[in-house]
């Protein structure tokens, strides 16, 4: 469907890639841990390295959590749209397929949050 | 001698029809649909504007004379509560941030309703919903004011009041409110009055005006409680106009139908989602509670909108979609709500809190099937951690919702451990959403929410810093120059309410009002 409109109505979008200055934006979630309240935003450079992400980006925004300095990334299970997904580390987000406002989530098995409660 | 000749008073009737029917005419030079231009193209038919019956039958003298008498009464209270430091009456200090969300995030969706009811006033072709609008747009200029009067007293004493259209149109929260009704205001004037006319009236500004301003009545907020009870004689009408304008277009074609229907669907699960501030406010905000949100929700949503479909259904409207959805979260929206800001309390212009342990038993039996086992851990580490000074501040910019813009906090329905994620492409983009509803809407009018004002990417983009701000500048902070351009000042609009200047000198004056120290 569209919209009813008095003359023809198209606009732009507001947020394509050409508008984050080199950055492309990747929304990251850790699952079972809803003490986050939401998934991230992060605007990254898309020759980052997937590890950088792991080893730079995510430890400060995590590291409150007492479960996150638990985390083994070789155990992680990771879905990209929600399926299934395999990051490689050494290569970049790009060369992992990864496009602007791609979503991908992290599960760590044997972690679920506060007492069990996914918090 | 001359003779004086009687004058003859109209009756009610007479003098209804005189001032509202008889203003109009039947143009000779301009043809109707250049004066009407907006009246056909949202596709909804009206064969016989007559056929609109006002309830009210309320004329613009007696309109007049009947809210006058209501003001003097409301600003007399005002003056009183004000000039009695009624601000000292209130229960405790932190109930004053349930009044800063009030101001910033719903007294200027009233000025935009007087805009949008003067906007669908001009539009309609028939002179007695154009009179219904005109007084619904006056209605709502009057409760913009009289909420800024009344609110304004808290204004000099505490922090958070200060400048709220400013931060109405940049505060990353508040876009919420503000897409909700810019969306409205930019649809068709058909549309425009179904969902506000219609599904906001019956979904958020009852919940917002009984309940919340009870609640507002219970924790000695003078100020709140007269002006909420001022407006309700209003809203009840607006109520009831709302309904009388969906029965009339659903009663002109059969073909209405199913655009209303879209509508109702739509406005409906829109007006929810902006209800979740309401229902945090309500269940963690007034520290003397009323009845739980999930009680509110089931008197004024769940029974009275029952009662109102079935009122619907013979016009072949069935209730609003995903209501099964709603019924499934009623147990948790206003726990994931509080979380989020008790998150992101650096950059709101209001103080979050862990609730007391009385508190949070209070919200235990509310809530037997979800606080304790989802909330409660989560708050407890968080009061713990607080406690060892580490009070949980998340720095980093939450996923949004493309067409609610909540960030992305909901849970999957039937599963309050996973966040539910939904996403479209549209022309090579990629979209997210928090539920089913917010991504069918999106998918019904793409090319409008594409163009939303997502604060998080904008930030991103660089467009949240005031003027002249060089993001490359070494040791540039960006979250600080985030809430300089929303005119907050860190550490005293924002962060904890534990510590706050607000506790400290809430304290020290109602000290000064009850004691001899």
């Amino acid at each position: 469907m569209s919209v009813a409109a008095i003359k023809k109505y198209e606009f732009a979008p507001a947020d394509s890639v050409d508008k984050f200055h080199g950055a492309q934006l990747l929304y990251v979630g850790w699952e079972d841990h809803l003490m986050f309240c939401a998934p991230f935003a992060f605007p990254l450079p898309p020759n980052m390295p997937f590890a950088a992400l792991l080893e730079q980006v995510l430890p400060p925004v995590y590291g409150y959590h007492p479960d996150f300095a638990r985390v083994d990334w070789a155990k992680a299970e990771w879905f990209k749209s929600g399926k299934p997904w395999r990051p490689d580390a050494s290569k970049s987000l790009a060369e992992n397929g990864l496009r602007h406002k791609d979503v991908i989530r992290f599960r760590t098995p044997g972690l679920t949050g506060i007492a069990g409660s996914c918090s | 001698m001359d003779m004086q000749a009687t004058k003859k008073k109209l009756n009610l009737k007479e003098k209804y029809r005189a001032m509202t029917r008889d203003l109009d005419w039947n143009p000779s030079y301009q043809k109707l649909e250049d004066i009407y231009p907006y009246a056909s193209y949202e596709g909804v038919k009206i064969h016989d504007w007559e056929k609109w019956e006002d309830p009210f039958r309320l004329t613009m003298d007696a309109y007049w004379k009947y809210q006058a008498e209501k003001e003097r009464k409301l600003y007399a209270i005002i003056d009183a509560y004000a000039q009695n430091n009624g601000h000292l009456n209130v229960t405790d200090a932190r109930y004053l941030n349930a009044i800063k969300i009030l101001l910033t995030g719903v007294t200027p969706l009233e000025y935009m309703a007087h805009r949008g009811f003067a906007h669908a006033g001009r539009q309609f072709p028939g002179a007695g919903p154009r009179v219904a609008c005109l007084m619904q747009s006056l209605d709502e200029i009057r409760h913009a004011q009289t909420q800024i009067h009344s609110l304004s007293n808290y204004n000099k004493f505490y922090n958070g009041f200060h400048e709220f259209t400013h931060m109405f149109e940049r505060v990353w929260f508040l876009s919420v409110s503000r897409s909700f009704f810019d969306d409205a205001v930019s649809a068709g004037p058909f549309e425009f009055i179904v969902s506000i006319g219609f599904s906001f009236e019956y979904v958020l500004t009852n919940l917002l005006f009984v309940p919340f301003v009870s609640g507002a009545a219970y924790n000695g907020d003078m100020g709140t409680m007269t002006f909420g009870f001022s407006a309700q004689s209003d809203e009840a009408r607006h109520m009831t106009l709302g309904l009388e304008a969906i029965k009339f277009i659903l009663e002109q074609d059969p073909a209405n139908v199913p655009i209303v229907q879209r509508w109702i669907d739509k406005w409906t699960w829109r007006g929810y989602r902006v209800l979740t501030l309401v229902a945090m406010m309500m269940d963690y905000m007034l520290p003397k509670r009323i009845m739980s949100w999930k009680e509110a929700w089931e008197v004024y949503f769940e029974e009275n909108g029952g009662a109102l479909f079935k009122d619907l259904a013979r016009y072949g409207i069935r209730p609003p979609k995903w209501l099964d959805q709603i019924a499934q979260d009623k147990d948790h929206i206003s726990h994931q709500a509080w979380c989020t800001f008790y998150n992101y309390a650096l950059a709101a212009n209001f103080h979050t809190w862990i609730p007391s342990e009385e508190e949070m038993d209070w919200l235990a039996r509310k809530y037997p099937n979800s606080f304790d086992k989802y909330y409660r851990p989560r708050l407890e580490y968080w009061r713990e951690q607080a406690a060892q000074g580490n009070r949980f501040y998340n720095k980093t910019l939450p996923m949004l919702c493309q067409t609610c813009q909540i960030p992305m906090l909901f849970t999957e329905p039937g599963d309050p451990t996973k966040i539910c994620y939904r996403e479209a492409d549209y022309k090579g983009e990629k979209y997210h959403f928090c539920s089913d509803g917010c991504k069918e809407i999106f998918e019904n009018e793409p090319e409008k929410y594409i163009q939303a004002w997502l604060p998080v990417h904008q930030v991103y983009q660089g467009n949240c810093f005031p003027e002249g701000t060089d993001p490359t500048a070494e040791g540039f902070d960006p979250l600080a120059a985030v809430l300089r351009y929303y005119h907050l000042e860190s550490g005293r609009d924002n962060l904890d309410f534990e510590g706050s200047e607000d506790q400290r000198n809430f304290a020290a004056w109602r000290g000064q009002a009850t004691t001899n120290a």
